[in-house]
């Protein structure tokens, strides 16, 4: 299974088949089979398009706030005495993390294909609060699926979905996380399919949705390549970034895959631990199956069922992976490692104190690794790593955990 | 290769009725009680058995075959158990056609050689993969058909004119016809409607062409039955289960005969079908 061959680019996949070696595909019921069709024959046309891309410029620029900083963190690297250490500040971006970028593209997309009704599944609730944000922007209603369990321990952000005018369905089905919430946006899907887009919100899911939204999200490493050039001259040694489903880190790699002399480090939830069940490390510790409309590495036991996983982090609690980091992996090109709860959490309070930001618990576990790398490496190697979302969500859940009543 | 299929929907022919497919999970709520519910079926009316291999994910699926699934897989239930289903089965019945129904992750990791060997041996007559559409029919459907296992598509109200050639064209044993864009279990579609559908289906090709999601009662397997080929019934079968149990999900006294009278009303309900339409 590990026996795919080294290509040419790493830049060139999916194939016509929407695979990326024997990861990706169409793996869906054959209702949705002529939207995903249609959805790709309209991505085709758009993405060159000159007056789509240019709405998309604008909105990236007008709405959003990009292009993010680059930003050098000194007191951090002087902390950690080794690589310089630079974030690429996409938790500044409205509504406080990369979705953003994913969603606008989409609502534009479903707006040319004349759809009324935009869904979409959330975890830690960042995706939805884009969707309802763009759906807000557009006039379109807009109703969110999430899990039970998460719109527990995500608060604050379901009400901003509320607030912006979405209906938010709690998914009790399963454990009420976020497979379950995208098995039950899957559903309406299939039931409404004639005015309904589906927004989905990771570089995962049936062709087209895995390189849309890398295409979408690529935009985070063509401006960290150019910022870079331009304060440093040069590419940086490494990146670093967390995957749940991994948009965030697709959008940073993506643009450096052919630059043999970077170095590229994906970061998962590795929860407890390992060794028993409670961690998301489905490229680690899982297995390649089928789920959600692709062939990725999955969490799953010897029966092909899936596993639930958990994290501290709700926006990587998912038991797959967008099926380009499993081509990726299984390639080479890119290294996965697992970070655990308490080092994330160690990570969150360490940025917070020497640079006064507060992360997400999600990028907490790509510094929580940059933590690690950056005092082996040398002075003047560079580390880039994706602060793909701020942690204002989160304060609760880590109020909690340091045993601080809020 | 569909040898089962052939002589049990030229059986119905010849009575001049649609045949009843019915739709149970392996495995719901335990082992056992799945298979006597299994080797009742016939005997109350049912001409082919669909049956269904629990999965965690069931996407396409309702909350009652959701929980079927979940009650299954609680149990202890594994896709090995419900090839052991099948071989039970043949033991005493080498007639009826059994159709193993479900989501290809569990298949994929049994192993698709292994499985297609299996199922064979079990007496699987035909598959059905719910997320396996004919884009990807090199996973699964074209080493099924190479074995002689019929790999039976669906067709829905999505799948045009355009599609429907590409749908049919490595399908064989009969076409499924999803009624309605949704979820198993949802309401009943209007039966003009589904007449038209099947008609439109039966332009482009011989196979006999059931229809299902929807039908919940023998009036229901009437009315739709008046002009398909066959009526599937599935998620009325789970719910008659479901209601049996014990608060702890056990099985009662109750649960297979409880199936047995509801087949029974939906098998006469099937075989008034052509006599109503006649009228």
């Amino acid at each position: 299974m590990n026996q795919t061959p080294l290509p040419n680019s790493f830049r060139s996949g999916p194939d016509e088949d929407g695979r990326f070696g024997i990861f990706g595909g169409r793996f869906v019921a054959e209702t949705l089979m002529p939207l995903i069709l249609e959805l790709e024959a309209e991505w085709e046309k758009a993405k060159t398009d000159p007056a789509f891309k240019a709405e998309l410029e604008h909105l990236n620029t007008h709405y959003t706030g990009r292009p993010s900083p680059l930003y050098f963190a000194e007191r951090l690297t002087e902390e950690l005495g080794g690589a310089k250490v630079y974030f690429k500040r996409d938790e500044l971006n409205h509504t406080g993390s990369h979705k953003i970028n994913n969603c606008l593209g989409q609502i534009l997309l479903a707006k040319r294909m004349g759809k009324t009704r935009i869904i979409a599944e959330t975890g830690a609730g960042q995706h939805g609060v884009a969707t309802a944000t763009v759906a807000a922007r557009f006039g379109l209603p807009c109703v969110v699926y999430m899990g039970a369990t998460d719109v527990e321990r995500q608060s604050p952000n379901v009400f901003r979905m509320k607030l912006l005018g979405a209906e938010v369905r709690p998914v009790t089905a399963g454990h009420g996380t976020l497979k379950d919430a995208m098995n039950e946006a899957l559903r309406d899907w299939v039931t409404n399919v004639d005015d309904t887009y589906y927004l989905i919100g990771t570089a995962a899911g049936p062709h087209p949705y895995p390189e849309m939204v890398r295409d979408f999200q690529s935009v985070i490493g063509r401006e960290t390549r150019e910022q870079m050039m331009a304060m440093e001259g040069r590419l940086p040694d490494m990146l670093v970034a967390a995957v749940g489903g991994g948009s965030n880190a697709i959008g940073l790699f993506h643009p450096f895959l052919d630059d043999a002399s970077v170095k590229i480090v994906g970061v998962e939830a590795g929860g407890k631990g390992l060794d028993g069940e409670e961690h998301c490390a489905s490229l680690t510790a899982g297995s390649p199956g089928v789920l959600h409309g692709n062939r990725t590495y999955l969490l799953q036991d010897k029966d092909g069922q899936i596993k639930e996983g958990h994290s501290i982090s709700a926006g990587l609690d998912y038991p797959g992976i967008g099926p380009e980091h499993s081509w990726l992996k299984d390639a080479g090109r890119v290294e996965y490692v697992p970070i655990m709860d308490h080092e994330a959490l160690e990570a969150f309070q360490l940025l917070t104190r020497v640079e006064g930001i507060i992360p997400a618990l999600e990028p907490s576990h790509a510094l929580a690794e940059v933590i690690k790398r950056a005092p082996t490496m040398d002075k003047d190697q560079i580390i880039v790593m994706n602060l793909c979302g701020r942690g204002d969500k989160d304060i609760f859940t880590v109020g909690k955990l340091l045993g601080l009543e809020l | 290769m569909s040898a089962r299929f052939d002589r049990t929907f030229a059986k119905a022919a010849a009575e001049r009725r649609p045949v009843l497919v019915t739709y149970i999970m392996g495995g719901d709520p335990d082992f056992d009680t799945s298979l006597s519910i299994m080797k009742a079926l016939p005997s109350a009316g049912s001409d082919i058995i669909e049956l269904g291999m629990p999965f965690s994910d069931p996407m396409a699926d309702g909350p009652a075959i959701q929980l079927a699934g979940q009650r299954a897989l609680a149990g202890g239930q594994t896709l090995e158990k419900t090839l052991e289903l099948s071989r039970q089965f043949r033991k005493t019945d080498t007639d009826t056609p059994v159709v193993m129904m479900g989501y290809y992750n569990p298949i994929y990791i049994y192993g698709v050689d292994r499985f297609l060997e299996n199922a064979l041996a079990a007496g699987i007559d035909g598959l059905i993969v719910v997320d396996l559409p004919p884009e990807m029919d090199d996973e699964l459907c074209l080493p099924a058909l190479a074995k002689g296992i019929s790999f039976i598509r669906l067709a829905t109200p999505t799948t045009d004119g355009r599609r429907l050639p590409k749908v049919l064209e490595n399908t064989s044993g009969f076409v499924y016809y999803v009624s309605m864009n949704g979820i198993t279990g949802s309401a009943l579609p209007e039966p003009a409607l589904v007449g038209g559908a099947v008609a439109r289906i039966k332009e482009h090709t011989s196979l006999p062409v059931c229809v299902g999601f929807g039908v919940k009662t023998a009036e229901h397997a009437r009315a739709i039955g008046a002009s398909a080929d066959g009526v599937v019934v599935g998620t009325v079968i789970i719910n008659q289960v479901a209601s049996s149990l014990t608060e702890d999900g056990q099985a009662t006294g109750a649960t297979v005969p409880g199936v047995e009278a509801l087949v029974r009303g939906l098998s006469a309900g099937v075989r008034a079908a052509r006599l109503a339409a006649a009228e």
